[in-house]
């Protein structure tokens, strides 16, 4: 039984929603980056999403630009990611953890390797946004074969026809992008969302998380009633871009996760 | 033999490049976009349509001119030029945005939006939207607009946005980045015109459909002046439009032989050049697979040359396969040796190239004198050096200051 599926199965049963939180992997650097990592869970973050830094982020918005841009100018790369994500499993092997990024750095690493290495990191689940299910050979067909899951992003503009596609090869949750644009831009309203999540039940039984542009405890909230799951990033991201300090940008992370953790967990009470 | 000219398949690939490599909600874009850019192909009246703007509109077709005095300084094979630089808004650029922005206008697209390096692809989308009265929005990076003014003033004269991109190094892959975050951003009323024939199927296919027009042209011209085929091809590569255009008509005529000219800028071993297959490796950006200037993690590396039209870190997927395969050979010309060319072009031939085109013309200088006199070489000259006054200056006055020390 893997952790993703372990850990949503456990929210049902306490009738409440995931707080997915994404941090880009190297940000501000990578001690205070796995910092936050640690941190995390104990803030009340129920899976990680871990960016993979990557020099042209074409569906990132500008705040995850940003720290895509802060990890790289430390060195960060995708051996140190797969590096931290071994060092937060020894001290947490229960939170599932997700690795979200574009592909060519992990085409460059060479597919296999990549696999393996994951796989023995404690890697549960990849999103990798510019890989649509018309190149499942390169990456999701031999993760699934090791045992990773494959989160597909669905968004508004995924119609019933392609809905099956998309869903096909998906595996731990489905992740909806509630507005079509880029990450931190805009905000779905929330009959909108209530319409896709009903929409994407219809088609599957896996948890649904709603992201992009949820930034407060409220609006969390609000989403938490909805979905299986609420996925805050670029607000997260945020915290460390306005803190130079790195203990600062540590506290602030954190103290905005346990904020929005608060407010997930009240959602349904 | 079977035809090398049927690519791509219906993946997207050509062998192992190209492809849909892009965002979600992108994809039912791309499908629908292939499916009406199909339907358009199949329709009499989408051609009538598309050749009457290219004749009367561009200008076409575009001479294939003897270059009389080149060909005496080089003293071998027999230069002509393919007189691109003639065309409306002086580049290959807009045959692809005429074909474009027909498609657009078919699928009741009211926004365009597209990146532009040097500016001339930005110029030929602002022209088209202005011809049919659509909104118009150019991504272009700040260090383009900088070495390029003159190009933003005509884009903002014809009605166009234009966007300045900071991101990166604001060049012509960041503005790519920005529009595709526009178009994800806007997917209903928005119709992304990409200018070469790189992005994800179909664009890489469509484009070079637009520009094949160039090499259809090339054919009939020799032949009705020569009685012949050419014996070689010579063309620049910074996404590959323009080469794509010449090339593809010939591809399967084996006794042609078709030369790619990439952009060395201050020399491969120096790292700063522009040269995707001379000097990248194979992966993915910008919705195709296809050879790129990346790091050993997979980061992209900035491209660098005098030509903003060639600084581009990737190319297009099927020059990708023709490279792969052999039939096409790649090389590359450093800014120095495409400046020493563009003022040999201006001197003897009355013609000012465009820095892109100097690549090629530089290469055909290297091999034109060690061919025979019976050896017809056809180079197409992309566009016009007007928008390269100031590169050109500023070299100049660097190498002046430089001889003035020495």
């Amino acid at each position: 039984m893997n952790r993703l599926h372990t850990r949503f199965a456990e929210l049902k049963r306490q009738n409440r929603a995931a707080l997915v939180a994404f941090v880009t992997a190297g940000d501000p650097d990578y001690d205070a980056s796995l910092a936050i990592l640690r941190g995390l869970p104990k803030a009340g973050a129920d899976v990680i999403e871990l960016g993979m830094p990557f020099t042209d982020p074409m569906a990132d918005g500008p705040s995850i630009q940003l720290a895509n841009v802060r990890a790289l100018a430390n060195s960060q790369n995708l051996a140190a990611t797969l590096r931290m994500v071994r060092e937060f499993r020894e001290e947490d092997s229960d939170t599932p953890l997700v690795l979200m990024g574009y592909f060519n750095p992990i085409h460059r690493y060479d597919v296999p390797r990549f696999i393996a290495e994951a796989r023995e990191a404690g890697v549960d689940g990849l999103i990798v946004v510019d890989l649509p299910p018309e190149h499942d050979s390169d990456l999701c067909d031999p993760a699934r074969a090791a045992g990773i899951d494959f989160i597909r992003l669905t968004t508004p503009t995924t119609d019933d026809r392609r809905l099956p596609t998309v869903l096909g090869g998906s595996s731990g949750f489905v992740y909806y992008v509630s507005v079509a644009g880029v990450t931190g831009a805009g905000a779905a309203t929330l009959e909108h969302v209530e319409q896709a999540v009903a929409r994407l039940r219809r088609h599957t039984e896996l948890p649904v998380c709603v992201g992009f542009g949820i930034r407060t405890p409220e609006h969390a909230a609000s989403i938490a009633r909805l979905a299986d799951g609420v996925v805050v990033g670029s607000a997260l991201v945020d915290r460390i871009a306005a803190n130079g300090d790195r203990a600062l940008a540590i506290d602030a992370v954190l103290d905005l996760c346990a904020q929005l953790a608060e407010g997930v967990r009240g959602a349904r009470h | 033999m079977t035809s090398l000219r049927n690519g791509p398949d219906a993946n997207g690939l050509f062998g192992t490049f190209g492809g849909q490599y892009v965002a979600e909600t992108l994809m039912p874009l791309i499908h629908e976009l292939a499916a009406e850019y199909g339907k358009a192909g199949n329709d009499p009246e989408f051609h009538e349509e598309l050749a009457y703007f290219q004749r009367d509109y561009i200008g076409r077709p575009s001479p294939l001119y003897f270059a009389e005095r080149l060909t005496e300084h080089c003293g071998g094979a027999k230069i002509y030029l393919k007189r691109e630089e003639l065309n409306h808004t002086g580049a290959h650029k807009v045959n692809n945005c005429i074909g474009q922005i027909l498609l657009a206008r078919r699928m009741g697209k009211r926004r365009i939006i597209a990146e532009t390096g040097a500016g001339m692809h930005g110029v030929a989308t602002a022209t088209v939207a202005a011809r049919f009265g659509l909104q118009c929005v150019i991504y272009m990076g700040t260090t383009d607009i900088d070495r390029q003014q003159a190009n933003v003033f005509r884009m903002k004269l014809l009605g166009a946005e234009v966007v300045p991109v900071t991101s990166g190094t604001g060049t012509l892959k960041d503005a790519m980045n920005e529009a595709l975050r526009d178009w994800v951003t806007n997917v209903d009323s928005t119709f992304y015109l990409i200018g070469t024939v790189a992005g994800p199927h179909p664009y890489p296919a469509m484009v070079r459909d637009f520009q094949a027009v160039i090499g259809k042209e090339t054919r009939e011209q020799l032949v009705e002046k020569e009685g012949r085929l050419p014996d070689s091809l010579v063309a620049c590569i910074g996404g590959g439009s323009n080469a794509m255009g010449l090339f593809h008509p010939f591809l399967d005529d084996k006794s042609v032989r078709i030369v790619g000219v990439e952009a060395a800028g201050h020399g491969i071993g120096t790292g700063k050049h522009a040269a995707s297959l001379n000097g990248g490796m194979p992966g993915v950006l910008h919705g195709n697979r296809t050879f790129l200037l990346q790091d050993d993690d997979g980061q992209i590396i900035d491209a660098h040359s005098a030509s903003a039209g060639l600084d581009y870190p990737g190319i297009g997927p099927e020059h990708a396969w023709l490279h792969d395969i052999g039939r096409v050979e790649y090389t590359s010309i450093t800014d120095d040796e495409a400046l020493d060319a563009f003022h040999t072009c201006c001197r003897l031939e009355g013609i000012i190239p465009a820095l892109e085109s100097a690549h090629a013309l530089a290469e055909v200088f290297k091999r034109a004198p060690t061919l025979s006199r019976e050896h017809l070489m056809v180079v197409n000259l992309s566009g016009r050096g007007d928008k390269d006054m100031q590169t050109v200056m500023h070299h100049m006055a660097a190498t002046a200051e430089k001889e003035n020390e020495a």
